[in-house]
């Protein structure tokens, strides 16, 4: 979707403030807010595209005026909600609650074996991988000169304003891996072969307004290209 | 700080009540429990963060085998230290040359190769980095990092759209001949392997 998380290339957003240190967690809400995902993930509320789209869903001065971390709050109810684990009128319900009662303890958990804390220490080292293989021949090879196709999907996708209709190198061959497209849209993971692309600084922003000597390297699925006319 | 993070105490405390609210429900359904919680802080701030990615370069400063075997796959090489897993079953690692500058940015969300580089900062994840990385980096890095490339130094930025995750090697700092492996990791910031600084000069 055209969503305000299609942040490449946006003026005007402001300046970066970068701080040179700072702690993992800026407040405790935020542990418990990252372990929804893991977590959540377990529990069959979403794959990590389904997850991303929850979050180009949230209302766009939401979305930039907001902690990162609530982003993934918005996500984990919304997919919640969508696979019935989550019922939005009760959680409203108990954040009045807790909001009046902030110091209101949570429920006694009910993991007597703790099998969610051995999920854990096997799935943050071992990881998720989405690289799949169909033997699908891929139809591109480094070195081929691509453009991205100019369309506009609605729903989720990884094809970034900025790049669409933009012609590049292939640098780098993945093979297949999970299709965004598709699996964040409820649809499958439809594997499909994924390039690195290089794209010259001049071809995504003009002569005029490019930076010298410097170049983007985008990852793309294989129906987000065609041969370079 | 810039205008799009008015963040006040009173949303921190909405959000925070948010939070509870649907821990409780899952707590409930047996989905989560507060142990997987601090189980999880525990992991991201003790034992999975840069410290990680430093013994990574380290080691391929030191030992040209190994740095080899890094650039033509890092996440296999990584496992070789013990090193990967969740946001970093595919990493690539990208070297800086005296002619080469590599920074990595996601401009669609906040991809990041936790494995070596433990959890983003913030401004990592916040807009102003993701639109502008790619617009201006050599501006950016001037500006905002304090970072001046200069421009006979082409700049590489690496936009992890995908399940990818790119990071820098980047370059050995002068003077650091003598220096074990142990010594040279202290030098390797978390900066230096996102790309938007250098590594600490030898003491």
């Amino acid at each position: 979707m055209n969503g305000i998380h299609d942040l490449g290339g946006r003026d005007g957003i402001g300046a970066i403030n970068p701080t040179p240190e700072e702690p993992v967690w800026k407040a405790e809400w935020e542990k418990h807010a990252h372990t929804f995902f893991p977590l959540a993930f377990r529990a069959g509320f979403f794959g990590v595209d389904q997850f991303r789209f929850g979050m180009e869903l949230i209302e766009p001065v939401h979305y930039l005026t907001s902690p990162y971390y609530e982003h993934w709050l918005e996500s984990v109810i919304y997919h919640g909600e969508r696979v019935g684990q989550l019922d939005r009128a009760e959680v409203e319900e108990r954040y009045r609650y807790y909001l009046e009662n902030p110091d209101a303890p949570l429920p006694e958990g009910k993991d007597p074996d703790g099998e969610l804390v051995a999920f854990l220490e096997a799935a943050i080292p071992a990881g998720v991988p989405a690289g799949r293989d169909t033997g699908k021949a891929p139809k591109f090879a480094v070195g081929d000169r691509v453009t991205v196709v100019d369309d506009a999907p609605k729903g989720h996708t990884r094809k970034a304003g900025y790049i669409r209709g933009k012609t590049g190198v292939i640098e780098l061959a993945h093979g297949e891996m999970i299709y965004p497209d598709t699996a964040g849209n409820n649809l499958g993971e439809a594997p499909e072969h994924v390039y690195t692309v290089r794209f010259t600084n001049e071809e995504l922003w003009g002569a005029e307004e490019a930076e010298p000597n410097g170049s983007v390297t985008f990852d793309v699925w294989e129906p987000y290209i065609v041969p370079a006319s | 700080m810039s205008a799009p993070q008015k963040v006040t105490a009173d949303h921190q405390a909405e959000i925070a009540a948010r939070v509870k609210a649907v821990e409780a429900i899952m707590i409930e359904k047996g989905l989560m429990t507060t142990e997987a919680v601090d189980r999880l802080a525990e992991i991201y701030e003790n034992e999975v963060g840069p410290q990680l990615g430093a013994k990574v370069v380290a080691k391929a400063w030191t030992d040209p085998e190994f740095k080899e075997r890094l650039l033509a796959d890092a996440s296999k090489a990584c496992s070789e230290l013990g090193i990967g897993g969740l946001q970093g079953e595919d990493m690539v690692a990208v070297e800086d040359t005296d002619d080469i500058h590599h920074v990595i940015v996601c401009t669609l969300c906040s991809c990041y190769p936790w494995p070596v580089l433990g959890l983003p900062p913030n401004w990592y994840k916040m807009p102003q980095y993701r639109a502008a990385m790619v617009r201006a980096p050599r501006r950016v890095l001037r500006e905002e990092f304090g970072y001046d490339v200069p421009e006979s130094v082409e700049i590489r930025v690496w936009d992890s759209s995908s399940e990818l995750r790119y990071w820098v090697l980047p370059q050995r700092p002068a003077g650091t001949e003598g220096l074990s492996e142990e010594q040279l990791a202290a030098l390797v910031t978390r900066d230096s392997m996102i790309g938007v600084g250098a590594p600490k000069a030898a003491a």
